[in-house]
């Protein structure tokens, strides 16, 4: 029953924008570190994920600070006396050397940017493209009208391609369009976006019958409109999570593709994990050359786990109804995990619109 | 209500309908990928072969696509999926792998099934506190490792330790004939002892790897079952009735959570099926998965109809998997109207 209209007042001016926007990224900080505290292993996650990255961009930006072989390894400038071939992990080479005298310790770093780079770069595109989708699917889905067929069509599609093993269609187009780095990210690329498309559309379809939304229909906004700016903002915060929680996921698909052979040949000018790997594993012995692939092996693990911990304690945190019932199953032991309001009502209306759009939720809100 | 026999054989038949379009998907899409997206296919997938071969390829391409389109369609509905390039036709050979690759991973749902879904209740149980956390720590590991690594690691390190054979379905050739190509079943058919304990233990380290690296989705989704069920009415009724703990969690709770972990079966199908590819190949089981892996380049030599064929078997396994996992989950939830 709606009881009062009220409108917040519409700030306008220079110095307006500035405080909400400080209280919301504080807001967040404290609501991250709320879901930090509320489970360890979310938070070795994400201090893993951030040493992943840190490490990245430096290899990026200077590897001589920390591939002690790195380039000129690459240009083959670098080579070992033959006394130092094979050698078992010491001071000098942390993870060993191989058979031609690479230094495996600077093989895995170089590798890292590469490999993070294809899992964060290609758990985005999914992102970005079936994310697309599965709001259009699932926004305009009445049928008998053209958003309705379209709807139709992409999540027919997306059917089929669900029905494929990813690894298997990945290989199948790979085998197909032919080897090498791009066969195999455009492979992955080509299967990975249809769980985003099932995801967000099943968000979206059930965002859009909130109150919220159907007042800001009832006051006249514009479909566009409380697409971008009502369905999306809700249906973000899972995806989000799932990408975290995808990109642990992508790369240890990538490395498989890689290591039936289908990825970055090694040893060659940028090595990749899965295919160091591959390369190792066919040609030696492991038993006796145990160091030729455990190092590469823990790097793809640590990087996988890394995005993984943190991806399933955030979605663990941020599921309503695991939520619910983490509060009330253990409200014995310990207080339940505060989380953070998903962001619904805007810092500072800008336009007439946006009052309208104020007033709607209110009314939403009340009744 | 909608739910008697007759409901629940309509409801049964639109779901086999409901498969047609997406089997037809999956059928155009594999041809879209091995014909269309190719542009000069022929040399790629005839490596090594004579010019005649190559030439005959390249005369298949030439033609326009809807006559290749029909080619490909009868030839996969008539069963002739066609033969490698050294000429070994491919259905027989699917057709005996198959079993195999069924036998794997049916055993590793079983594991599944008695580890992954009681770590999810105890995950449950110890919600926010240390078994939670191992729990979590266990099969997000599964998760982050890659399926080689992990059968690597099993194949060489763990199997001389334990004592377990790595190769194949058996120590030595059997005596008795393959009546259904899986090892297990068969040597229990034959009534030879020995040879069905040690098929188990040829068995036993690929399905568990397999096991160990798709268990999360069982055990995280039997928890959040868990966790939605455990603060119901029923089950605090339960508890003052001053049932013991392991009956509330296993006997009234996990039956419930239960109905919602059938669906596991539908979103593991296509992991378990994806990594049959490199277990099988890593422990030499005579499946469909170790073929997929040679004929899709891994030994660096492809095979093209048996590339076509073993990925639409693949995607018709998962589209089965499913269409079982949803009539099971329709069955076994009553709150599910058949008609």
């Amino acid at each position: 029953m709606v009881t009062s209209l009220k409108v917040r007042p519409v700030q306008r001016g220079f110095g307006s924008t500035a405080g909400p926007l400080g209280r919301r990224v504080w807001r967040s900080t404290r609501g991250l570190y709320r879901v930090m505290r509320a489970n360890p292993l979310t938070f070795i996650g994400f201090v893993l994920v951030a040493i992943c990255l840190m490490l990245a961009l430096i290899v990026i930006v200077d590897p001589a600070l920390i591939v002690p072989y790195g380039a000129s390894q690459n240009t083959g400038a670098y080579k070992e006396p033959p006394t130092i071939l094979r050698w078992p992990p010491s001071i000098q080479h942390p993870f060993g050397t191989d058979q031609g005298g690479l230094d495996i310790y600077s093989e895995v770093m170089l590798a890292l940017p590469l490999d993070l780079g294809i899992g964060i770069g290609i758990a985005a595109f999914a992102l970005v493209a079936g994310g697309m989708l599965g709001l259009i699917a699932g926004f305009w889905d009445q049928p008998r009208t053209l958003g309705g067929a379209l709807s139709v069509i992409i999540m027919r599609t997306t059917d089929v391609f669900l029905a494929f093993p990813s690894l298997v269609l990945a290989l199948a187009i790979v085998a197909s369009i032919g080897r090498g780095v791009w066969a195999a990210i455009l492979a992955i690329m080509i299967t990975w976006w249809p769980y985003y498309v099932r995801l967000v559309r099943g968000e979206t379809l059930a965002v859009k019958h909130l109150p919220y939304v159907t007042a800001a229909r009832a006051a006249g906004v514009r479909d566009t409109r409380i697409l971008t700016r009502h369905v999306l903002r809700n249906v973000l915060e899972p995806v989000v999570v799932y990408f975290t929680l995808d990109i642990g996921t992508v790369l240890v698909t990538f490395s498989t593709i890689s290591f039936v052979g289908a990825g970055i040949p090694f040893p060659g000018k940028v090595p990749e994990w899965g295919s160091m790997m591959s390369f190792y594993q066919q040609n030696y012995v492991l038993s006796t050359y145990w160091w030729y692939i455990t190092f590469p092996a823990i790097a793809i693990f640590m990087s996988a786990l890394a995005f993984s911990l943190l991806g399933d304690g955030l979605r663990d945190v941020l599921d309503p109804r695991t939520r619910r019932a983490l509060a009330e199953s253990s409200s014995f032991h310990e207080p339940p995990p505060e989380v953070p309001q998903p962001a619904a009502a805007p810092d500072a209306a800008e336009s007439e619109e946006e009052a309208i759009e104020e007033e709607a939720r209110e009314v939403g809100a009340a009744a | 209500m909608g739910r008697s026999l007759e409901d629940l054989i309509i409801f049964i038949l639109k779901r086999f309908l409901q498969l047609l379009p997406v089997l037809l998907g999956v059928i155009v899409l594999t041809f879209l990928v091995t014909h269309v997206a190719a542009i000069d296919p022929c040399p790629r997938w005839y490596q090594k072969a004579s010019l005649a071969v190559i030439n005959h390829c390249k005369a298949q391409f030439a033609l326009p696509l809807w006559t290749q389109f029909w080619n490909y369609f009868t030839q996969l509905l008539s069963g002739n999926w066609g033969s490698s390039p050294l000429g070994v036709p491919v259905y027989p050979v699917i057709s005996a792998a198959f079993p195999a690759t069924l036998e794997l991973v049916l055993t590793s749902m079983l594991i599944m099934i008695f580890v992954g879904i009681p770590l999810g209740v105890i995950a449950a149980q110890f919600a926010g506190r240390w078994g939670d956390h191992l729990v979590r720590v266990l099969y997000l590991s599964g998760w982050s490792i890659p399926t080689y690594v992990g059968a690597i690691i099993a194949a060489v390190f763990l199997a001389p330790f334990l004592g377990l054979p790595t190769t194949g379905e058996y120590s030595a050739p059997p005596p008795f004939p393959q009546v259904t190509h899986m090892s297990v079943i068969d040597a229990v058919i034959a009534l030879n002892f020995p040879y069905t304990i040690d098929a188990l233990s040829h068995l036993l380290l690929p399905a568990s790897v397999l096991a160990f690296i798709e268990m999360g989705n069982a055990t995280r989704m039997t928890r959040s079952a868990m966790l939605e069920v455990l603060p119901l009415e029923y089950v605090k009724s339960a508890r003052m009735k001053g049932l013991s703990n392991f009956v509330v969690l296993y006997k009234h709770a996990l039956r419930n959570a239960l109905i919602t972990a059938t669906t596991v079966l539908g979103v593991t199908a296509g992991g378990l099926l994806a990594g049959t590819v490199v277990i099988e190949e890593v422990f030499g089981w005579p499946g469909i998965g170790a073929y997929a892996f040679a004929v899709l380049g891994g030994g660096g030599r492809p095979d093209f109809d048996g590339a076509i064929a073993v990925v639409v078997v693949f995607a018709i396994g998962v589209v089965i998997a499913n269409l079982i996992a949803d009539i099971l989950y329709g069955v076994l939830d009553p709150r599910v109207e058949w008609r």
